[in-house]
């Protein structure tokens, strides 16, 4: 199958981003480069997206080698509305960059750092192949890890140690799951993968595989395991850090998605109740951090620890609308915590303090400001019509007609902590007499609120427009939802 | 202090060229046998890392004036453009083919585009492993 186009959103980062390294003089036309790129990204994903529901999943063999022997991407809708979401969170935090970032980080390699993150972020989730999905998360990991250390400040380095070696431990503990895997399967293609698994039956051994890959996506996707994030998300520059916040957690999510539906699905009592039991104590811990803390950055993590458990709580439940409920969330997530990210940045910007009593009464100085802080407190709370309301509300339903009324529980409960710890900061920070004087203000830069302004846009957008997606979406969770609609579009016309 | 180098810097001059020509014949007996642009490249750059250890990096780099870096980005544009050319030919990406022609040196001789392609890797590998032991060094 010849569909050439699903391959441009690895490869055209990577090129640019090359590209961009002979252009290191030349901040402006690296700007310009980069942004373009990114929107053109954006228009590549709406038309595979549009494909897709035209012609099915789309698949890409490599070399013309055919499954299950190459390499190969496939393009479903789960995949491709994360490629969407993805891309136009990084398009709007480039904006924000242009004018925070600062000629250091931009002569430093920045711009091309962030396409090959973008490439990476992009690659795992369209590849048909469990060893490609881990080169794709080593692009993406690589390109974070100088992201996250560049600039170089104490504290920077601190977290960004940490950072690196519990990742490093992740991608080896990735390798060894998947030399058991396969060891015993003799294949790698993920469709090939799920086909032979169901034959086999998931027995014990494949069980404690699964297990193995639950416990390195988990370290990726914050799910439990989330200790290195609250630091190492709150140490780098702004933009960088609203990267991070939206994106990478959620490939691992992706990854967790993909093989807990595709692969691993025939043994729920074990391995969705752990990932269940995972998420509630994901979301009973990722509680208590975002109201212990008074640093907005912080605050902001943990949201991030927050949103994972949410999001997984659908994973476990695992019916079709408990997985619409999911992608609606996921795609809420990475604009609003994109969002929450830059509130947090451009905060300390302004009044050069991050703890949330330190500042007062920023409405007064900046009304605009003001009121974005105000929408994406209401959207993460989930309150309609903005965008966090409709996959709450999914995945709510799904819990109560799955009648797991503890993750419903935590569910709603880790919401309301959500809408306190975000009032916190606005009632604190926002609300209240001011504390910077006409003459102290610091200007706002039209390049700080409009891509928050954008990303406001984003999240009213989704929530009014959920009718829109809403083919898009239940596209993607009846893939989900059935393994054998990805198998045969992958596997099928070639046996 | 002055170390006495004397024996390093004479067999690095000849042996600099033996390494350099096993890189290539590495470098081209890739694809089909054992080889390819990755070793190759690993070859090639550690007969350039002797030369900086036996020279100073300052005497290399005038004879040698390449920002390896750019070497690095040029292999990996080099690799990936050749993946995108097979778009321009309407085949999947990272198609190959090859074939036969008679050049007037070498005879009958086999032309593939996964040369291209490893050229892509050896610069790449090349210019990433000078730059960290170059940039190993710089650290004081």
């Amino acid at each position: 199958m010849m569909n050439n186009i699903i391959v441009l959103p690895l490869i055209i980062p990577i090129m640019v981003g090359v590209i961009l390294v002979f252009l290191r003089p030349y901040i402006k036309t690296q700007r310009v480069i980069s942004l373009v790129t990114m929107l053109g990204m954006v228009g590549i994903s709406l038309y595979i997206l549009n494909k897709i529901q035209t012609e099915g999943i789309l698949r890409l063999d490599f070399g013309g080698w055919e499954p299950p022997f190459g390499i190969l991407f496939v393009a479903d809708s789960f995949a491709m509305l994360f490629v969407l979401t993805a891309n136009i969170v990084t398009a709007i935090c480039l904006m924000y960059a242009f004018s925070s970032i600062g000629e250091n980080h931009e002569k430093m390699f920045f711009y091309p750092f962030v396409l090959f993150l973008i490439a990476g972020v992009n690659g795992s989730f369209l590849t048909g192949d469990l060893f490609n999905l881990f080169v794709c998360f080593e692009v993406m990991l690589l390109a974070s890890y100088v992201l996250v250390t560049l600039g170089g400040k104490k504290a920077q380095l601190r977290e960004s140690i940490k950072y690196v070696v519990i990742n490093i431990l992740s991608s080896w503990f990735f390798l060894v799951a998947l030399a058991y895997l396969y060891g015993t399967l003799g294949t790698l293609n993920m469709a090939h993968l799920s086909e032979r698994v169901a034959e086999a039956g998931q027995g014990p051994l494949l069980t404690t595989i699964s297990i193995l890959f639950l416990i390195v996506f988990s370290l990726k996707a914050g799910l439990l395991l989330f200790f290195w994030l609250p630091g190492s998300y709150s140490v780098p520059p702004t933009a960088i850090a609203a990267l991070f916040g939206a994106l990478l957690t959620k490939v691992g999510i992706y990854a967790l998605f993909r093989t807990f539906t595709l692969i691993f699905y025939h043994e729920p009592s074990i391995t969705h109740t752990l990932i269940g039991i995972m998420a509630g104590v994901t979301l009973v811990v990722g509680s208590i951090g975002a109201i212990a803390y008074k640093d907005v950055r912080l605050i902001s993590s943990y949201n991030v620890v927050i949103a994972v458990g949410f999001i997984l709580v659908g994973l476990a439940l695992a019916t079709q609308t408990s997985f619409e409920g999911s992608i609606y969330y996921v795609m809420h997530d990475m604009i609003a915590k994109a969002m929450l990210f830059l509130i947090a940045g451009t905060m300390i910007a302004l009044t050069g303090k991050t703890k949330i009593d330190e500042m007062s009464g920023l409405i007064r100085n900046y009304p605009l400001f003001g009121w974005m802080v105000f929408i994406v407190t209401c959207s993460l709370a989930g309150i309609p019509p903005l965008s966090g309301f409709v996959g709450k509300l999914l995945v709510g339903e799904a819990a109560i007609e799955a009648g797991s009324y503890i993750l419903l529980a935590l569910a709603f409960i880790s919401s309301i902590v959500v809408l306190y710890s975000l009032l916190r900061i606005f009632l604190n920070s926002i609300f209240g007499e001011t504390i910077i004087s006409p003459e102290d203000e610091v200007p706002l830069k039209k390049g700080m609120i409009i891509p928050i302004v954008l990303l406001a846009i984003g999240t009213v957008f989704l929530g009014l427009g959920a009718e829109f997606i809403s083919g898009y979406v239940s596209d993607a969770a009846h893939t989900l939802s059935n393994p054998s609609v990805y198998i045969e579009a992958v596997l099928g016309g070639n046996k | 202090m002055k170390i006495n180098d004397v024996i390093l810097r004479t067999v690095t001059r000849i042996v600099v060229f033996i390494i350099l020509t096993f890189g290539v014949y590495l470098f081209l007996s890739g694809h089909n046998t054992p080889g390819g642009g990755f070793i190759g490249g690993l070859v090639l750059a550690s007969a350039i890392v002797l030369l900086y250890l036996s020279n100073d990096i300052e005497k290399v780099q005038k004879s040698l004036p390449l920002d390896f870096k750019l070497v690095a980005a040029s292999g990996v544009l080099l690799a990936t453009g050749t993946g995108l050319g097979s778009l321009l030919f309407g085949v999947p990406f990272m198609s190959q083919t090859f074939a036969y022609f008679d050049l007037p040196v070498f005879g009958k001789t086999e032309l593939t585009t996964v040369t291209i392609f490893e050229a892509g890797v050896a610069l790449a590998v090349v210019g990433v492993v000078v730059t960290i032991i170059l940039s190993i060094s710089e650290d004081e």
